[in-house]
């Protein structure tokens, strides 16, 4: 059948089985918006921003596994967009972005709104492509959905030109992606996995170490299941968070710079890493020539660039986690003996008992990690929660109380200011059925704050919990404990009225200075299903502790902060 | 960790921009391009490029990895035992000796490619080192210009 691109488009998001795309209109891309008014397979949400559009799609696809899409125009829409392609390209989550380009005839001109898109985003996508003729692009629409979401999940970038959406071509939609040049390894080598698993039997200190590719390839059950067998206590990484239950007695805490004692001491004595999708990335390491320096290591990840790139591994595997441990797991059920491991879990319960993760509550002011905890207490598992970046976002991954995988929605390696209120409305799309709370910084929400506007039109019900403490709080962090307290350009004590900006916008806002109010308030906004703000004005001057100073070794935390 | 020199070759997909994916990567990630050469592979769609670097094990073993990673790459060869040729071109003054300037490039495997009323133009293909040692020993002909063409090469078996 003949169509034009911008109906190619189309019709590939309904062959995807696409159900909302979030986006932006603009000259360029104007064909293709021309045919999405037309259909009502799926539906557009206009978001207030190029950059949110992304985040949003991104917050689709990390609370369902599914592509995220959005629509962007060229030029500056495509440049703001790019802010969320390095964000999805970071935490590895799979996304199709489809800008508009100037007419083939204009590229390289300078034109209106021209910008070398594909020479921007090579840096920061799985892949990209720039479309010569419609004749192409059933292809690939096609390729970039498998690229997306296969191997190592990324996002794909497709840059069409104007002329591109008219041109009529034959639309035959491929069945199947054959690249010769594209074949990831999805099955483990055997002798290799048999040998890790001996290793696991023989160990005396083994520590599971759990990243995010245990999520991006659905084997939660299978690490859990893992887990129990053989009682081997685990960490976890930001972006792992919900892959065990938050009350497994195998789970000590999220590892790293804010990690727990118990689970940063586990990481530094134990004789042998079982890294389960992870990166190593410098956040968690510290100091890398102290790092698991008495363990061998184990090192699942589907992405051969991955294992060996910071830290020399033992026992290398490639191939898709769930695969892999569909063999692994029997392999070592068989010989392990739980009990064998008994001495060393005790090792750590006595970490844990002597630096346990606390704060020290008030009646005075409110702890911003009781408003998290009291939202776990509140809401626990009906909420997918999400976050910015700062302060905030460690105290949620350390005290919400996650209990599956895909609850916990955050930009963990690119850390983007701005990204939780846009991905919190995806993820509401995606799961109407869960509250949509995004956990944000007096700091972050004003970096995407337009977006008040797209979650009341688009009926988006999201609640955002600023933890409120007038400063751009973990700079102003590393401004105490490293820079003499030389508060430069933190404070934040000029702030808008965020009660009255929700209502602006036709939200509901509520300002918080106590612990009823905070009940109050957060019921309200739940029972009434509105786009809130509620403002909570937390103790200024709260550090996130434990914490590793950059670049400092994982035993050597500072627990405490005294002035 | 010791510093050594890498010849890898790389079989890409003949398609938009592969050429500054690959450049891409290397400027990205720090890694060092020493020399490169690119061309089509005849009768296929592919390019194949041959890429001289420098780097430790580890980050050898990166460059490798990220540009397999890369999805028009094909294959990337690299071996500890290849055959390379390098080429190089030097321009001479006419009053230098011919005879001489002949003589050392055959030396070279190489020779007169062509000589005009100001200038001779020789022209020599040999492995990278022997490439070296034939412009220092060209330096006493007093050349005005000097091209290196980057290194090709196959691995032996």
């Amino acid at each position: 059948m003949e169509m034009t691109g911008a109906q190619m488009v189309i019709e590939a998001m309904k062959l995807e089985g696409v159900d909302t795309v979030f986006g932006y209109p603009g000259g360029a891309i104007m064909n293709v918006y021309d045919e999405l008014y037309k259909q009502s397979d799926f539906r557009h949400i206009l978001t207030r921003h190029e950059q949110a559009a992304v985040h949003a799609a991104e917050g689709y696809a990390r609370a369902t596994g599914k592509v995220g899409v959005a629509f962007v125009t060229s030029g500056p829409g495509f440049t703001n967009a790019v802010t969320g392609l390095a964000t999805a390209y970071m935490d590895s989550i799979p996304l199709v972005v489809i800008s508009g380009q100037v007419p083939i005839t204009l590229i390289g001109t300078d034109a209106f709104q021209e910008i070398d898109a594909t020479g921007i985003s090579r840096s920061c996508t799985k892949h990209n492509y720039l479309v010569r003729s419609a004749k192409e692009l059933p292809r690939i629409l096609k390729e970039a959905f498998y690229l997306a979401s296969s191997g190592r999940p990324g996002p794909v970038h497709i840059d069409i030109p104007k002329d591109v959406t008219a041109e009529l071509a034959k639309f035959d939609y491929p069945t199947h992606v054959d690249l010769p040049t594209y074949r990831p390894t999805t099955k483990g080598n055997v002798r290799q996995i048999k040998k890790a698993a001996e290793a696991i039997c023989s160990a005396k200190r083994p520590v599971f170490y759990l990243g995010g590719g245990i999520i991006h390839s659905g084997s939660a059950d299978l690490v859990r299941e893992f887990v129990n067998a053989t009682q081997i206590p685990a960490v976890e990484t930001l972006m792992a968070r919900g892959t065990l239950r938050h009350d497994d007695p195998m789970l000590l805490g999220m590892v790293g710079m804010h990690g727990t004692y118990q689970a940063n001491m586990a990481m530094s004595e134990a004789d042998l890493m079982i890294a389960l999708g992870p990166r190593f990335d410098d956040r968690v390491t510290g100091k890398l020539s102290e790092f698991a320096k008495h363990a061998k290591i184990i090192h699942v990840d589907i992405d051969p660039s991955s294992i060996g790139k910071l830290v020399d591994v033992d026992y290398p595997i490639v191939g898709d986690l769930k695969e892999v441990l569909e063999v692994m797991i029997p392999k070592v059920k068989e010989h392990v003996d739980p009990d064998r491991y008994q001495p060393w879990r005790d090792i750590l319960k006595r970490y844990n008992e002597i630096h346990p993760l606390k704060y020290e509550d008030s009646e005075k002011v409110i702890k911003p990690q009781w408003v998290i905890e009291r939202v776990g207490e509140l809401l626990g598992e009906d909420a997918v929660i999400s976050t910015d970046v700062g302060q905030h976002q460690m105290w949620t991954a350390q005290f919400y109380p996650f209990s599956f995988p895909r609850q916990f929605v955050t930009s963990g390696g690119l850390g983007t200011m701005g990204f939780g209120f846009p991905a919190a409305m995806g993820v509401k799309r995606a799961r109407p059925d869960k509250v949509s709370v995004n956990f944000t910084g007096d700091g972050s929400i004003l970096m995407n704050i337009q977006e008040l506007v797209t979650a009341v039109e688009s009926r988006l019900p999201v609640i955002n919990i600023i933890l409120n403490n007038h400063y751009l709080g973990m700079v102003r962090q590393w401004q105490t404990f490293f820079y003499e307290k030389r508060y430069a350009e933190t404070d934040l004590s000029f702030q808008p009225d965020f009660v009255r900006l929700a209502e602006a916008c036709g939200g509901v806002g509520y300002r918080v200075e106590t612990k009823d109010e905070f009940d109050e308030a957060l019921k309200d906004a739940v029972e009434k299903g509105v786009v809130a703000m509620i403002d909570v004005i937390v103790d200024r001057n709260e550090n996130v502790l434990p914490m590793v100073p950059s670049g400092g070794t994982l035993y050597n935390m500072m627990l405490e902060f005294k002035d | 960790m010791k510093v050594e020199r890498r010849i890898i070759s790389v079989v890409v997909q003949n398609e938009h921009s592969v050429l500054a994916r690959i450049t891409g990567l290397f400027a990205a990630r720090g890694y060092n391009i020493e020399t490169l050469t690119v061309a089509p592979i005849p009768d296929s769609d592919m390019s194949r490029l041959t890429i001289e670097t420098r780097g430790n094990v580890r980050v050898i073993e990166q460059i490798i990895k990220q540009l397999h990673k890369l999805i028009p790459t094909f294959k990337v060869i690299e071996h500890e035992e290849m055959i390379e040729k390098e080429m190089v071109m030097m321009k001479f003054p006419i009053n230098e000796s011919l005879s001489n300037i002949q003589a050392l490039c055959e030396a070279y495997n190489g020779g007169i490619a062509n000589v005009s009323s100001q200038h001779i133009i020789t022209m020599v293909a040999d492995e990278p080192k022997r490439v070296r040692h034939f412009i220092e020993a060209a330096q006493r002909f007093h050349p005005v210009e000097i091209v290196r063409g980057g290194v090709v090469a196959m691995e032996r078996e």
